[in-house]
């Protein structure tokens, strides 16, 4: 991740469902309430999180890089 | 799975053995990317304690010691000083650091040997099921607390800057963009680093301590106990009972360090 | 050839530079001082990184860092250091690390006799740390001898990727004899893995059940060394009965299926025998004088002295019982190694212990008594 001016833009947020815990942290830190949870579970057991909005996501990374699991992938509109 | 993972991480130990929502977790995030970023992976040696966190630096590709209990940071010094190029991260947690480690920590800093040591803190010793640890808060309930805990906890990053450490911070698992940055100028800089990281720990702490296993509501809760450095100086003593200061808390250049020392101080072979 | 008239203690730290160590971490313990002492001046000479640790726990951990960061490396203690160490020395055999650890043993238990000599830690240097491990165990009965074992504990320390133990005692490491120093040591280099980092398997058995090869760190390799049990890759296995109890077997597979080739005594007139003596370290000298006044008074005696302690030399012993009639066993202790040589003997022959307490070593004339004494 690289200190930049220029605005990046996320086109999607990929959860990897093979590694996430359910621990709902991106939930939490997401300044822009663009998760909740799912209401599904994956092959674990865990209850899982979704990128619900993301019109309102403004790519801060926060949720990518606070991810115990390294599950969460953000995707960029032009990376 | 992440980009950084697919590059960095020893797939065959996947998944990580941390508990949902573990501080210890996104330590290890932020610290494939600082290696990304600083592109040191081949210089890298790891070493890692015994606990939670020192199970961080196995999940990388790199060489890795996983050492004994309290031991990592001299195992680090061997690693340092038979070729210094190396960059040496420890990965030691609280009980590790300073409970069975201290003499090995105070030392380290006292040499200012190149090695960067993060210690992540979550004030409990959480691999043996949640016991009383010196950086437990006072009256904490703990497995070998359950009255409270009668101990003043450690100030570590304090600690380390007496001993003599060059450059010390602290940071939370609720701040990983800071915490990046001071992972990098950490490697980089040339001397003992020691980086604090103040962690959740829904399982133990969190159940024992705060009352809760929720990981959103523990790392809010270090959130709200950190406090910038310009905030603490202008905050009365009472009033930080409980908080912690967090940031870049002492960056000294300019001290010998000590592989460099020793390096220097090799002399011409005698002849007999 | 250079000839020097210098203490073991001293003996020993050359004889590890000559053997090519080039890190030594150490903590200053009577009567092991002098070699950390010695290692100060010589190591910088050699662009060795000579440190003196804040305990003897930081120095057996610094050195077994150092052996993954390729150099070979030594520490030197005396019986409260070593069992400090011990922890260490278990996760060295456990990691498959080759270190060599100087014991100078001294009186014990606890702080017990620290300026007098003893042979009270046989048994720890083999079973000092929990768990099933091995190590070997080298016991220099001179000067010389600490000088020519230091360098043989270094060479097998690379062969098995193991620590190797190099048990002396206050006596041998104070007393100043000629040591001869050869121009060329025959040392066994550290050697990398025969196999390209890709297809490297750190933790399998290649030929003879040892290892290809010593990596370092930041070769390539990417190996995880680690304290727990694991598997063949490093990762980890406690939760796995089978690969657990695999690994644990073959790191001490790795020395006690050698254990006949490792065995190293010296024999003097034990073909026709009836009494033989066998001693190792400070005692072994004046068990070989006793064994010659003996002789002299036409008494059929022998003499093996032990050199390589540990794997203990079953094959030998027992050979020697069938011999002798009457075996005695002189050591500065509560009569340890007695026990070994009793149940190799195995009925064969009289076993006699000879222990001898309070630091001073067995005087020929009390080992001769011995010989006629009814046990």
């Amino acid at each position: 991740m690289k200190a930049s001016s220029r605005k990046r833009v996320a086109k999607e947020i990929v959860i990897d469902d093979q590694f996430c815990k359910g621990c709902n942290l991106c939930i939490e830190v997401c300044p822009r309430k663009v998760f909740a949870k799912s209401g599904k579970r994956n092959r674990s057991g865990y209850s899982m999180p979704q990128a619900a909005d993301m019109g309102k996501c403004s790519a801060c990374f926060l949720c990518e890089m606070t991810c115990p699991d390294l599950a969460i992938t953000i995707i960029e509109e032009n990376p | 799975m992440h980009p950084l993972a697919n590059k960095y991480i020893r797939k065959r130990t996947l998944p990580l053995i941390f508990c949902p929502g573990c501080g210890d977790g996104t330590v290890l995030n932020v610290f494939l990317r600082a290696v990304d970023d600083l592109g040191i992976f081949k210089e890298l040696a790891l070493v890692g304690g015994i606990g939670c966190s020192g199970w961080l630096p196995t999940y990388l590709q790199s060489d890795i010691l996983h050492v004994l209990h309290g031991r990592a940071i001299p195992f680090a010094c061997g690693l340092k000083l038979t070729d210094p190029r190396r960059k040496v991260v420890v990965f030691t947690g609280d009980g590790d650091c300073v409970g069975i480690g201290g003499n090995h920590f105070i030392h380290a800093a006292r040499r200012n040997i190149d090695l960067t040591v993060i210690m992540i803190n979550n004030g409990i010793y959480g691999m043996t099921g949640g016991q009383v640890a010196p950086t437990t808060p006072l009256q904490g309930r703990t497995q070998t607390s359950p009255y409270g805990n009668l101990e003043p906890p450690f100030d570590v990053c304090d600690l380390a800057r007496s001993a003599g450490a060059t450059y010390v911070a602290r940071w939370t698992a609720a701040h990983p963009v800071q915490l990046l940055k001071t992972i990098k100028e950490g490697i980089e800089h040339p001397g003992f680093t020691f980086i604090e990281v103040m962690a959740q720990c829904p399982t133990q702490a969190g159940r024992y301590i705060e009352g809760t296993s929720n990981a959103g509501e523990l790392l809010n809760l270090l959130k709200k106990r950190s406090v910038s450095q310009e905030k603490a100086k202008e905050t009365p003593p009472e009033e930080m009972t409980g908080k912690f200061v967090v940031g870049k808390l002492h960056h000294l250049t300019g001290k010998k360090e000590f592989s460099q020392a020793i390096y220097e101080s090799f002399l011409p072979e005698k002849s007999r | 050839m250079e000839t020097l008239v210098i203490h073991g203690n001293e003996a020993c730290a050359r004889g590890a530079i000559a053997a090519g160590c080039r890190f030594f971490a150490g903590y200053p313990i009577t009567p092991a001082s002098e070699i950390t002492e010695v290692m100060s001046r010589l190591l910088p000479r050699t662009r060795g990184v000579f440190l003196q640790m804040e305990d003897e726990i930081a120095s057996i951990c610094a050195i077994l860092g150092a052996a993954w960061g390729g150099a070979k490396t030594c520490t030197a203690t005396s019986g409260p250091g070593f069992t400090l160490m011990q922890e260490g020395i278990g996760w060295a055999a456990e990691t498959d690390t080759p270190v060599v650890v100087i014991d100078v043993m001294r009186g014990g238990p606890a702080t017990g006799q620290p300026t007098s000599s003893s042979q009270q830690d046989v048994m720890q240097a083999k079973y000092g740390s929990h768990g099933d491990y091995e190590v070997i165990v080298l016991v220099p009965s001179s000067a010389q001898e600490a000088f020519d074992l230091t360098v043989k504990a270094f060479n097998l320390a690379e062969v098995f990727r193991n620590p190797v133990i190099l048990l002396t005692d206050e006596i041998v490491g104070h007393t100043r004899e000629k040591v001869r120093i050869p121009e060329k040591v025959e040392i066994v280099e550290r050697r990398k893995p025969a196999t390209n980092p890709a297809d490297y398997v750190p933790f399998r058995s290649a030929a003879k059940g040892l290892l290809d090869g010593m990596p370092a760190f930041n070769q390539g390799y990417g190996i995880l060394v680690d304290g727990q049990l694991h598997d063949e890759f490093g990762g980890r296995a406690g939760h796995k009965p089978e690969v657990s109890a695999a690994m644990v077997e073959r790191i001490c597979r790795k020395i006690t299926d050698h254990a006949d080739e490792l065995a190293d005594v010296e024999e003097w007139m034990l073909e026709d025998a009836e009494i033989a003596f066998i001693a190792f370290g400070s005692p072994a000298r004046p068990a070989l004088r006793a064994a010659k006044d003996a002789r002299t008074q036409g008494i059929k005696a022998g003499f093996l002295k032990l050199r390589v302690l540990w794997p203990f030399p079953d094959k030998i012993i027992a050979r020697v019982a069938r011999q002798a009639r009457r075996v005695i066993v002189p050591e500065m202790n509560m009569g340890k190694v007695f026990r070994e040589v009793k149940r190799v003997v195995a009925g064969n022959a009289e076993v006699i212990s000879l222990p001898k307490l309070g630091g001073e070593v067995h005087t020929p004339a009390e080992i001769l008594r011995s010989m006629f004494s009814d046990q």
